[in-house]
């Protein structure tokens, strides 16, 4: 079983994440956890220098964190990207495709069940965060870079 | 119609194995029901009141013959012998053992079929015209935009757990075949400047607030659709709420915010997701709509139609659409013979129907919401032979459209959420009404039963709506009238008091005999009720 989970090279940031209205109104932190609810769009301005954001899951089908994943990404963070709570095996591909590349369930996770379902599936309908080439774009090498 | 390639195929493939690993954990007891159900959910296996239900996808409607005969063979093998037509243009069996369903989906997947987010908080199966391509009043055929949607919207990574289900609809006519205005995003092909794009509305669905949704964009160009939508569903999926399912859907977001904040809400959205690349290349869409490509249609044919057999000319007139080709027809196939079950089709009826698509058909048919078939290119010369078939069968009933010609939902008799049951009212309505004269007579009148506030009958799109609610332990019935899923979609309004079973079949006799009589010429009924309004239909009724 396994606790946490990173597809990050190096090591993971350790600082404890304050919430987002405490970071935006302090200069000093660098890990800010996003609630369920709240605007990612807030911590925009401060993205370089921020080195973690943990966006919590209170409950898996909650997916507003899938949001604010592509979000921060979209908006060129690089740091860690990190998912807590009610992390499940069934979410971790959805998520590592928003953008996530840490995790941290309430639950551990066996670790075959999260490697099968990462391997699970080829290729993928949509272009998100992960950098894979969508299926149309395999269908077209020669319109798109892929 | 559309094909899978080696990715589709793999795609659909892995979702089978994915299942069959996760219903083996759940058989062994690794997984409990509370673990199991999300994933089954997200698979289209419902537990309802007797057994399991399987929801299989049909996309947009259409299907071959292949494609047909193996629903008719899993309803055969696997179920009671019967498979269940949607409001949704699905297929629903209704008793399923949950060790078997990992073969099922595996057999779909032998004829490009599957089950993937026919249940769940995701985007649901895309909906569409059943005339989509052959009506000769489309800008464009809508299945090609609908197939692309489908494959955006499978496994989408960012929109898999909404705060609510979300149906989306693709059509191309004025007339809208469809209720796409009653879906949580419709969009209706239009062409400017030789462009094809889409009108856009959103906010639209019944459930226990219904609403017809509002335009929010009147042009998106086929390169920016995705991201477009992209744009919509990430406002919803981070601000519609998600405190009470019941206010959940996309509607209510709508509503509550208003649509003029909702279109600059998606407006500024948009703006940001263009950039980022998540559209699909003009050329796929091109690639896409080459398998929809018409058939080879015969020419010099003849439009003359034998009307010498009385009962097939009646069957010709009622079930039998205008075609784009010449010398070719629509035949619409009903599921609402007298003394049946609305949606309803045997395996036996299931294969003759695929039978029938592959001799006469160019190996097509569509269902439809309004829970019927359409063999949609049959020769005129043809027709005959095709109609003494489906009498042969069971399914040569003429009531498009008419009073017997019944929306219901599955209700008590299967459903857990259901309050009342649907199926033997529908039956006593059809039985009353039986006459064909009589349905004639009357013309055309769609009526639309809900066993339930969710509202999969659409009766608040019925010209007549009926409502199944528990009254103290007893099943009450409330009547609307004046509801429309068409090009002129309304919301009906509910009569008064409800009524028992029996209350309300004489109800519904009242408010045709009200509408014979006030009638003007050419009218329909929802045209006679907008003209006179709810009061002397309330006074025949309670008075």
């Amino acid at each position: 079983m396994v606790e946490f989970l990173s597809f990050r090279d190096g090591e993971s940031t350790q600082e404890p994440a304050v919430t987002v209205e405490s970071f935006t109104g302090q200069s000093n932190a660098t890990a800010v956890r996003i609630e369920p609810g709240e605007d990612a769009r807030e911590l925009l301005p401060h993205l370089d220098r921020i080195s973690l954001i943990e966006v919590n899951f209170p409950v898996y089908g909650d997916g507003r964190g899938y949001s604010a994943a592509r979000i921060v990404r979209e908006a060129g963070y690089t740091g860690e990207l990190r998912a807590v709570g009610d992390v499940l095996v069934d979410q971790i591909v959805a998520m590592r495709r928003c953008g996530f590349d840490s995790f941290h369930p309430a639950k551990a996770l066996d670790d075959a069940a999260v490697e099968r379902a990462l391997n699970r599936y080829d290729d993928v309908y949509q272009k998100a965060i992960d950098g894979r080439a969508p299926i149309w774009a395999k269908r077209h090498p020669e319109t798109h870079n892929g | 119609m559309y094909r899978y390639d080696s990715y589709d195929q793999a795609i659909v493939d892995a979702r089978v194995e994915e299942f069959r690993d996760q219903t083996q954990r759940r058989l062994t007891g690794a997984l409990t029901e509370d673990q199991f159900k999300p994933l089954r959910l997200m698979n289209g296996l419902y537990l309802q009141l007797h057994a399991y239900m399987l929801r299989v996808a049909i996309p947009y409607g259409t299907l071959s013959g292949k494609q047909m005969r193996k629903l008719g063979e899993i309803a055969g093998k696997y179920d009671k012998g019967y498979g269940h037509f949607t409001t949704r243009q699905n297929l629903q069996y209704n008793w399923i053992k949950l060790a078997d369903a990992p073969d099922i989906l595996a057999e779909l997947a032998t004829v490009e079929m599957h089950a993937i987010q026919t249940s769940g908080n995701c985007i649901r199966n895309i909906s569409s015209d059943q005339y989509a391509g052959v009506s000769a009043d489309e800008v464009a055929d809508p299945r090609p935009w609908a197939e692309l949607l489908r494959q955006w919207s499978s496994f989408h990574p960012e929109f898999t757990y909404l705060p609510r289900k979300f149906k989306i609809c693709v059509i191309a006519s004025d007339d809208d075949r469809a209720a796409m205005r009653l879906h949580d995003i419709g969009l209706k092909l239009v062409e400017r400047d030789g462009v094809v794009g889409a009108e856009v509305y959103a906010g639209g669905g019944m459930g226990r607030t219904p609403m017809v949704a509002p335009l929010i964009r009147d042009f998106v160009a086929e390169d920016e659709i995705i991201s477009y939508l992209e744009a919509c569903l990430r406002v919803y999926n981070r601000y519609g709420r998600r405190d009470n399912k019941y206010k959940a859907r996309i509607k209510i977001l709508v509503h509550e915010i208003g649509v003029e904040e909702y279109k600059r809400q998606v407006e500024d959205e948009f703006a940001h997701m263009r950039e980022l690349g998540l559209n699909p290349p003009v050329e796929e869409l091109a690639r896409i709509r080459a398998f929809f490509a018409a058939p080879a249609y015969e020419s010099g044919l003849s439009d003359e139609i034998d009307r010498s057999n009385r009962a097939f000319a009646l069957w010709v007139d009622r079930q039998v659409a205008a075609h784009k080709a010449p010398g070719y027809a629509i035949v619409n196939i009903s599921l609402k013979p007298i003394d049946g079950i609305p949606g309803d089709a045997s395996a036996e009826q299931i294969g003759l129907v695929a039978d029938l698509a592959e001799a006469y058909s160019f190996d097509e048919l569509r269902v439809t919401h309004a829970q019927n078939l359409v063999l949609p290119h049959v020769k005129k010369a043809d027709l005959f032979a095709v109609w003494q078939k489906l009498v042969a069968a069971g399914l040569a009933e003429a009531n498009l459209d008419l009073i017997t010609d019944i929306i219901a939902c599955p209700g008590l008799d299967y459903c857990a959420l259901a309050n009342a049951r649907s199926i033997p009212l529908a039956q006593k309505i059809a039985a009353r009404f039986a006459a064909a004269e009589r349905q004639a007579e009357i013309g055309e009148l769609k009526l639309k039963i809900s066993g339930c506030i969710n509202a999969c009958g659409h009766h608040h799109a019925g010209h007549i709506g009926i409502l199944g609610v528990d009254r103290r332990g007893v099943e009450n019935f409330q009547l609307l009238l004046g509801g429309s899923g068409a090009e002129d979609a309304s919301l009906g309004q509910i009569t008064g008091p409800g009524f028992s079973e029996d209350g309300v079949v004489d109800a519904i006799e009242k408010v045709t005999d009200i509408y014979l009589a006030e009638r003007e010429s050419g009218e329909r009924f929802l045209d006679t009720y907008r003209r006179i309004g709810m009061k002397p239909f309330k006074e025949a009724i309670y008075g």
